[in-house]
């Protein structure tokens, strides 16, 4: 008598076709009756994008404030963030590994220096970009440094930082894929772990591209919000 | 302790590029220059090729979409959505369907870019102050004129800015060849129990020696490319002056 | 069709097919001289009810007191094996912490030697040959022996390896059913010298330069391959013909769908990869022989026709890999 006759129905004959995942077609019906195992993951994603989103703008716009108003500082910390660019993104999750340890924060720290390096570039060409007459003017009125910057410099400069954010979390929403390999969470893993199985394959695709979209509308309309005066030109 | 154990695998890593030496499970010969050059050679290949295509492809719907002013929505947030699609979903997913190989990988790779190259293409000819458009316009240019001789050359800077994120992005992705059934510098990265933890890191940073020298390749052609006049209002730009310019700001990527 | 209706058609299928089985089987399933009557029940999962109830794991005498955090390496056998593991201590009252995923190996023992993982499944042929680093022809071909001289080589740097599994994973030659036609339907690796060089060979990366892998077949066998083909997903790559030939493990849950040939290993290359879980010497101690008389009972069940049906549930059926060590479990008796 045969194992699986044997076995009490707990061996499965799985000569025929059992059906679709088992080919690993995109089975839409069987992907929307187990959305819920993308659901942890996808938190983890959202998480491990935000964090650095938000430390990596922080940081990017107080280094640009200070190279623009220290003008020689700009040339070297625009040559180490490009250089911190090149670093390929998979190799500086696994060189980070022996360092900071398996987990979130590996990852977190990694993102942080790609979202900074994007949209540092962005601080320093908007501020930079700001029209050299409305300066003048602004002097000419008498306005301090500061007034200088909060009312003239930033709120002009503004589309190009936020184009710059909303890149930025483009990226990485799609690098943080990339963070399982330091053992952090996020839909990475699942995507490694059938890639074969092309619904699967699809549906973390289809998440991270709404959570993109989310992320860009949202900060579009904080745009949107913060500068009146003008179209929002991209 | 760390440090010292960090420059040691890193001077292991110069080594491994330049000797070869037995491999860490103590079977053939792995690293030195013929091998690496030769995973540089397919690593490089079918990145060029990918950057190629998609500049092929991008830059023109960018032009033309630029132009006109249409589709913002197509250009600018489909495009810039585009990016988070994870790298390795994409390539997970043209070798579930396309099979594996160098053609099917190249473009996996297009795909991956063609989003921030479309954007600033768009992007950069939306910035084009519309008073010269005007003016050229006013003075009997066509729409296929102006594009080449007023928007084009002021886009620009902004178009390589996407080419060479492209270009990076690209270069790092093609580390994930081998699982797709090409060998590329990614080869010692996934074979870490073959090449050791010199190997990895060796050839993380001849793929990063790569990115720079491409990066400043493609930062050479654009200075080449840009017209004289640019570069002077750019000079003037950073000085500061009293009388007000009158051409607004030009982007530097 | 509704799900429902589809359910019930698969249902009266299995039915069918095993009654068709039943019919057909007369005398051709006799089986090995060596197994017991008591191991038949076992190796295909249906277990007799006094057996279930003395298989309940039942709490230990101050396990709440004991953590550990329990790894494995990163595919899906190992995942399985992680969460049985790991289910099973916690249904004995330990406090476990999982971290399934850590790598290949390399990551995984030096995460298991540095503590940042207190235990993992390994294989006793990858030990000796990764861990350890002997040469694989040096490596004992009998599973008993490889067991001894690797938990003697763990011993020395303060990890405990406890007894091994029934079933060993080891790489085998997998070929599609067409190809095999095509070739002559080779049975064993040597029947492939003729046509080696008209074939292409898929593996992972580093197969290549292994000597447990394309290296030592290349060697043993005086095989010459048209082509290497590196590359991950291996049944996509030998289904849609990118690769002729492939190097599978033997409990691949895609292997139970019948399409693919596993050739044999006739000339012994590849050393016993039977699994034993890894415990550093210190947590070992706190678990106890209780603690781990849990993990060598859990393994009684673990065949190969059992582990390949296990990878298969959640390779092809794509069940959650939790759910189906619980299933595992409760088959068993262990957890109710």
């Amino acid at each position: 008598m045969s194992l699986i006759a044997q076995s009490g129905g707990f061996l499965r004959d799985r000569t025929g076709d059992s059906g679709c995942p088992s080919n690993n077609g995109i089975c839409l019906g069987w992907m929307v009756d187990h959305l819920d195992r993308y659901w942890s993951p996808f938190l983890e994603h959202v998480v491990i994008t935000l964090i650095p989103l938000t430390i990596g703008f922080a940081i990017a716009l107080s280094m640009g404030l200070l190279a623009h108003r220290q003008k020689w500082l700009i040339t070297p910390l625009t040559g180490f963030t490009s250089a911190i660019y090149t670093i390929p993104s998979i190799s500086s999750f696994l060189l980070l590994l022996p360092i900071t340890g398996r987990g979130n924060d590996t990852a977190i720290i990694a993102l942080t220096a790609y979202t900074l390096v994007i949209i540092f570039r962005n601080v320093i060409t908007g501020l930079a970009g700001v029209p050299q007459h409305a300066v003048d003017a602004a002097r000419g009125m008498g306005l301090t440094n500061r007034q200088l910057l909060f009312r003239i410099e930033l709120p002009l400069a503004l589309p190009e930082i936020i184009a710059g954010l909303r890149i930025a979390a483009a990226t990485t929403v799609g690098l943080a894929a990339f963070a399982y390999l330091a053992g952090a969470g996020g839909l990475g893993a699942n995507i490694d772990a059938d890639i074969d199985f092309r619904g699967n394959v699809l549906v973390c695709g289809v998440i991270l591209t709404l959570l993109a979209a989310t992320l860009d509308f949202i900060v579009l309309s904080i745009q949107r919000l913060l500068t009146p005066w003008r179209r929002a030109a991209a | 302790m760390i440090i010292a154990g960090i420059l040691d695998t890193f001077g292991g890593a110069i080594e491994f590029i330049f000797q070869r030496r037995p491999s860490d499970a103590g079977t053939v010969e792995v690293g030195g220059l013929g091998e690496i050059v030769n995973l540089a050679g397919n690593h490089f290949a079918v990145s060029f090729l990918a950057i190629v295509i998609s500049i092929a492809v991008s830059v023109p719907i960018g032009l033309w979409l630029g132009h006109l002013g249409r589709a913002e929505l197509l250009a600018v947030g489909v495009a810039n959505v585009g990016r988070a699609v994870p790298a390795l979903a994409i390539i997970g997913f043209c070798v579930a369907f396309l099979g594996t190989g160098f053609r099917n990988l190249a473009f996996a790779l297009t795909l991956l870019a063609i989003p921030p190259i479309l954007t600033n293409t768009y992007v950069g000819m939306r910035q084009v102050d519309p008073e010269l458009v005007d003016a050229a316009r006013g003075q009997g240019l066509s729409g296929f004129q102006i594009v080449r001789q007023v928007e084009w050359p002021l886009a620009l800077p902004t178009i390589f800015g996407g080419i060479r994120i492209s270009v990076v992005t690209v270069l790092a992705t093609a580390i994930i060849a081998p699982a797709a059934g090409l060998d590329s510098l990614g080869t010692p990265i996934f074979s870490e129990e073959i090449y050791g933890d010199e190997g990895v890191l060796g050839a993380a940073i001849v793929v990063a020696l790569l990115t720079l020298v491409t990066d400043a390749g493609f930062a050479f052609v654009q200075r080449l490319v840009t017209p004289k006049g640019l570069k002077v209002v750019a000079r003037e730009k950073r000085r500061p002056r009293l009388m007000p310019t009158s051409i607004r700001r030009v982007q530097h990527p | 069709m509704t799900r429902s209706s589809l359910r019930i058609l698969f249902a009266l299928l299995a039915v069918i097919v095993l009654g068709a089985f039943v019919a057909a089987c007369g005398d051709d399933e006799s089986s090995s001289g060596t197994s017991t009557p008591a191991a038949q029940p076992a190796k295909s999962g249906d277990v007799p009810a006094e057996e279930k109830a003395a298989n309940k794991i039942a709490p230990v005498d101050g396990a709440a007191d004991v953590a550990l955090t329990v790894g494995s390496k990163d595919f899906t056998e190992q995942f399985i094996l992680g969460e049985i593991y790991s289910q099973a201590l916690l249904a004995a009252g330990y406090k476990v912490k999982k971290d399934l995923d850590l790598g290949p190996e390399r990551i995984a023992d030096a995460a298991l030697r540095k503590g940042a993982v207190d235990a993992y499944p390994e294989y006793t042929g990858t030990s000796l040959t990764s861990a350890f680093g002997v040469k694989v022809a040096e490596v004992p071909k009998d599973p008993m022996e490889a067991y001894a001289q690797s938990k003697a080589e763990y011993e020395k740097v303060g990890i405990t390896s406890l007894p091994t599994t029934p079933f060993e994973n080891t790489y085998r030659l997998g070929i599609t059913k067409k190809t095999a036609a095509d070739i002559g339907n080779p049975t064993k690796i040597s029947d492939l010298a003729g046509e080696a060089k008209n074939l292409t060979i898929n593996g992972f990366p580093a197969c290549r330069q292994r000597i447990d892998c394309l290296l030592g077949v290349e060697k043993t066998y005086g095989l010459k391959f048209k082509k290497f083909l590196p590359g991950k997903q291996k049944f996509q790559i030998l289904n849609n013909g990118d690769a002729d030939v492939t190097f599978v493990f033997t409990t691949d849950g895609e292997l139970s769908s019948g399409k693919y040939v596993v050739l044999e290993d006739d000339k012994k290359v590849f050393p016993p990869y039977n699994i034993s879980f890894l415990i550093r010497d210190e947590v070992a101690k706190k678990l106890g022989p209780e603690g781990q008389k849990v993990i060598t009972d859990v393994q009684k069940y673990m065949t190969a026709e059992i582990v390949q049906e296990l990878n298969a549930r959640v390779d092809l059926d794509k069940q959650e890999v939790e759910a189906v060590a619980a299933d595992y479990l409760k088959q068993f008796g262990f957890t109710s």
